[in-house]
């Protein structure tokens, strides 16, 4: 416990992330007014004149649409990002057991599917299978599969040069079994750093395709979605955009912030 | 050309006239004289230059009465005169129209008007290929005459009450054999000004015709230029930096207000023909049901269509027919705002539960906000809407305009008088109502305005009880400039940008 509280980074963005958790599933029982309900006689009204955080230009009351929008961003960014996880260090380590020719392919298909930013491959779906929450899950998700592929790898082969592996394969335990056994929790650590800052990454991507309208569709308050229709009314609502896009900043920044923590707190080397 | 000092006189000494006129005043300071260039801001850049070809209003917006002229034209309050036709006369029966041609006319590429000419454009927009965007206008003529170069003859198949007016339609413009096939791309015309230049995706250029036949205006303009700006936020922008002297059709009524504390810039709401309805696929179940439109009307209020979608700037129809126009009936009465009543239609028609369908809403702001609003109207009914964003125009186009492949959908008629589209099959609302069709063909054989405009009355009143759309709003036109620009239309009567009478006073 002691080593926590010396570490106010973790601290902070552990608080952070916890807290956007709590308003997103609380966002589910209970929100101040319901999100999708117009009230155009109180539209544009600021913030504490009209529910806590004022109302859009619709007269929906901001403080409920962020809410809902927390749940749905951050839902939508966790499968994302679960999806890209499980399937880039499935393919990460797979590739550290086989090496060879396998290697030389998975890596040069991870340069390709980063040269596709999500945004693009976002449109791309979206015009086959049309815009939503499954586009944008499936173009972050894929996003994230060469990031992961990339660390498990580097982090198996590293594994697999270890003395007890090295121990293991000489006395004929299948190669498979070691990578579950001996490889697989020995990366967990990193792997897990990764989801947390990738998650803040995601949360960002989410945001940028529902501003461009790539993501869910209205009347689901999502954060990028407010942070457009805001745009026009920057002179006459500014908090219109200002809510939105610091709940943007402080859920990346926590997620972020936890990432580099628990990267700190979880460094084998670091003896201190 | 940096020698220049003023940023506005050099954006606009792209011809040489302009910019020693230009460089004169910026040195001497000669304040007295007022500025002789304008530059005007348009949120849409045409695909073309060819009114005559395609049918995106921007490209009249550019080109008619600038460039383009017609044998008649329509004038800022809506009314028909004469223009390339100085007289005409009408055979009693209504067949047969004489047109007297203008003499001493010559287009920008120095040919000369005559009937030949005339009788080339009518025939090159009716003809079996055309693809002239109102060619169903030209469908009552029967043979174009020339008996001699100043006089064109039409021979009418039926009797076409609204011809005069059609020929002053941008689709209607005359233009020249030699160079009609480029004129999408370097457009040559009888007007005022001359095209100079076109920086696509930026602006066109257009310069003073220093022959202009009518000797009746004075051209105050040496230049021209139109830009194109698509984002309401660049639009404001360039306003309040003076990079646009114009925007005859701001983009955002939100931001309308920010111009208030501006002294430069006069703010100016006029009339337009701009309606913004919300079509339905009268065809596909359960909208084929005239009760279901009929509910679905009945739980729009639309002064708060008009109050969300747009800040309040617009005016609530009931029919597709704007105040402006002759013969206009207020039939918002006619199925008011009612949760209760429409709740109770929806049920008789055999949905107590409501329904579910999905609007395919094109990406323009008042779509999409006009959508949202709607999508919770129809909730507060039981009706669950789910929007679809439909790009326009290539996809809107393609999928509603041209398949019909939609529900409902929700687009602003920018034609003026154009309530006939109600009566043409195909169109994508799949309304067929041979009563409302006789009600047309009968204003086409009226050819006293008091009948024609009886007429339009009662095709208004079976538009507001059958319901083929939802009818919503008349969009104003928000014009912004600055206030020493004197000229520009208020109102718009045929979507346009005249120059014919800018001016700069000081």
């Amino acid at each position: 416990m002691r080593k926590l509280l010396r570490r106010p980074v973790f601290l902070i963005g552990l608080v952070i992330t916890l807290a956007l958790f709590a308003i997103a599933l609380l966002s589910l029982v209970w929100t101040p007014f319901l999100p999708t309900k117009m009230n155009i006689v109180h539209k544009l009204k600021a913030p504490l004149d009209f529910g806590l955080l004022g109302t859009d230009q619709f007269g929906r009351d901001v403080a409920s649409m962020l809410m809902v929008g927390a749940w749905n961003s951050l839902s939508t960014s966790i499968l994302a990002v679960l999806l890209g996880a499980s399937v880039g260090t499935a393919i990460g380590v797979v590739v550290a057991m086989r090496r060879g020719w396998l290697e030389l392919v998975v890596m040069r298909g991870c340069d390709i599917v980063f040269a596709v930013p999500p945004i693009l491959s976002a449109m791309m779906l979206g015009a086959f299978i049309g815009s939503g929450r499954f586009t944008a899950i499936i173009a972050i998700g894929v996003f994230m599969v060469p990031v992961f592929a990339r660390l498990a790898l580097g982090a198996a082969l590293q594994i697999w040069t270890r003395d007890y592996v090295t121990a293991a394969v000489s006395m004929g335990r299948p190669k498979a079994k070691i990578t579950l056994v001996h490889v697989l929790p020995n990366i967990s650590n990193q792997i897990i750093v990764q989801v947390t800052i990738q998650l803040g990454l995601a949360i960002l991507t989410e945001a940028g395709l529902s501003f461009l309208g790539l993501g869910m569709p209205p009347p689901t308050p999502t954060w990028g979605r407010m942070l457009a229709d805001a745009q026009t009314f920057l002179g006459q609502a500014p908090w219109l955009a200002l809510m939105p896009g610091l709940a943007i900043a402080l859920a990346v920044l926590g997620l972020n912030m936890l990432g580099d923590g628990l990267r700190d707190l979880l460094d084998p080397r670091d003896n201190s | 050309m940096t020698f220049l000092g003023s940023a506005t006189i050099l954006k606009s000494a792209a011809f040489g006239l302009a910019m020693s006129a230009g460089l004169l005043l910026d040195q001497t300071g000669a304040e007295a004289a007022a500025k002789t260039a304008i530059t005007v801001g348009m949120a849409i850049e045409p695909a073309g230059l060819d009114p005559t070809v395609a049918a995106p209003v921007a490209i009249g917006q550019v080109t008619w009465q600038n460039i383009f002229e017609g044998l008649t034209t329509i004038d800022k309050d809506g009314k028909i005169k004469p223009q390339l036709a100085e007289s005409w006369q009408i055979s009693p029966d209504g067949l047969t129209y004489t047109f007297k041609l203008r003499q001493g006319v010559k287009f920008h590429n120095g040919v000369a008007f005559d009937s030949s000419v005339a009788k080339f454009s009518i025939d090159r927009a009716r003809g079996a290929d055309s693809v002239n965007p109102q060619k169903r206008y030209f469908a009552s003529i029967d043979t174009v005459e020339t008996p001699d170069a100043a006089t064109l003859v039409l021979k009418l198949k039926q009797p076409a009450g609204s011809l005069l007016y059609w020929l002053g339609w941008p689709s209607s413009t005359i233009v020249e054999p030699k160079s009609a096939a480029d004129n999408k791309t370097t457009p040559i015309g009888t007007g005022p000004f001359k095209f100079v230049s076109w920086s696509k995706g930026s602006k066109v250029d257009l310069a003073r015709n220093a022959d202009y036949w009518n000797k009746a205006v004075s051209l105050k303009l040496d230049t021209a230029a139109f830009r194109f700006i698509s984002d309401p936020q660049a639009q404001a922008a360039a306003l309040k930096a003076g990079d646009v002297d114009a925007f005859p059709e701001f983009g955002a009524p939100e931001l309308i207000k920010s111009f208030e504390g501006d002294k430069r810039l006069t703010t100016v709401i006029g009339n337009t023909e701009l309606k913004v309805v919300a079509g339905m696929n009268n065809t596909r179940k359960p909208f084929s049901d005239k009760k279901v439109r009929q509910a679905l009307m009945m739980a729009v209020d639309r002064a708060t269509v008009v109050e969300g979608a747009w800040s309040g700037f617009g005016t609530p129809i009931g029919s597709h027919y704007t105040p402006n126009d002759r013969g206009y009936q207020d039939l918002t009465g006619v199925y008011p705002y009612d949760t209760a009543k429409a709740k109770a239609l929806l049920a008789e028609a055999g949905f107590p539960n409501g329904f579910t369908f999905t609007i395919k809403a094109p990406q323009m702001a008042y779509a999409q906000r006009t959508s949202q609003v709607l999508q919770a109207m129809f909730a507060e009914i039981g009706v669950t809407m789910n929007i679809e964003t439909t790009e326009f125009p290539a996809k809107w186009v393609a999928d509603v305009l041209k398949a019909a492949d939609y529900d409902m959908t929700i687009v602003a008629h920018a034609e003026p008088m154009d309530i006939d589209i109600y009566s043409r099959d195909p169109y994508y609302f799949n309304y067929k109502n041979p009563a409302f069709n006789e009600v047309l063909k009968k204003v086409e054989m009226t050819s006293d305005a008091a009948g024609q405009e009886k007429l339009y009355g009662e095709a208004q009143t079976i538009l507001a009880n059958d319901v083929p759309a939802l009818f919503l709003f008349v969009m104003p036109k928000l014009g912004v400039w600055d206030g020493k620009v004197k000229g520009l239309w208020e109102n718009e009567p045929i979507p346009s940008n005249v120059l014919t009478d800018v001016h700069w006073v000081e």
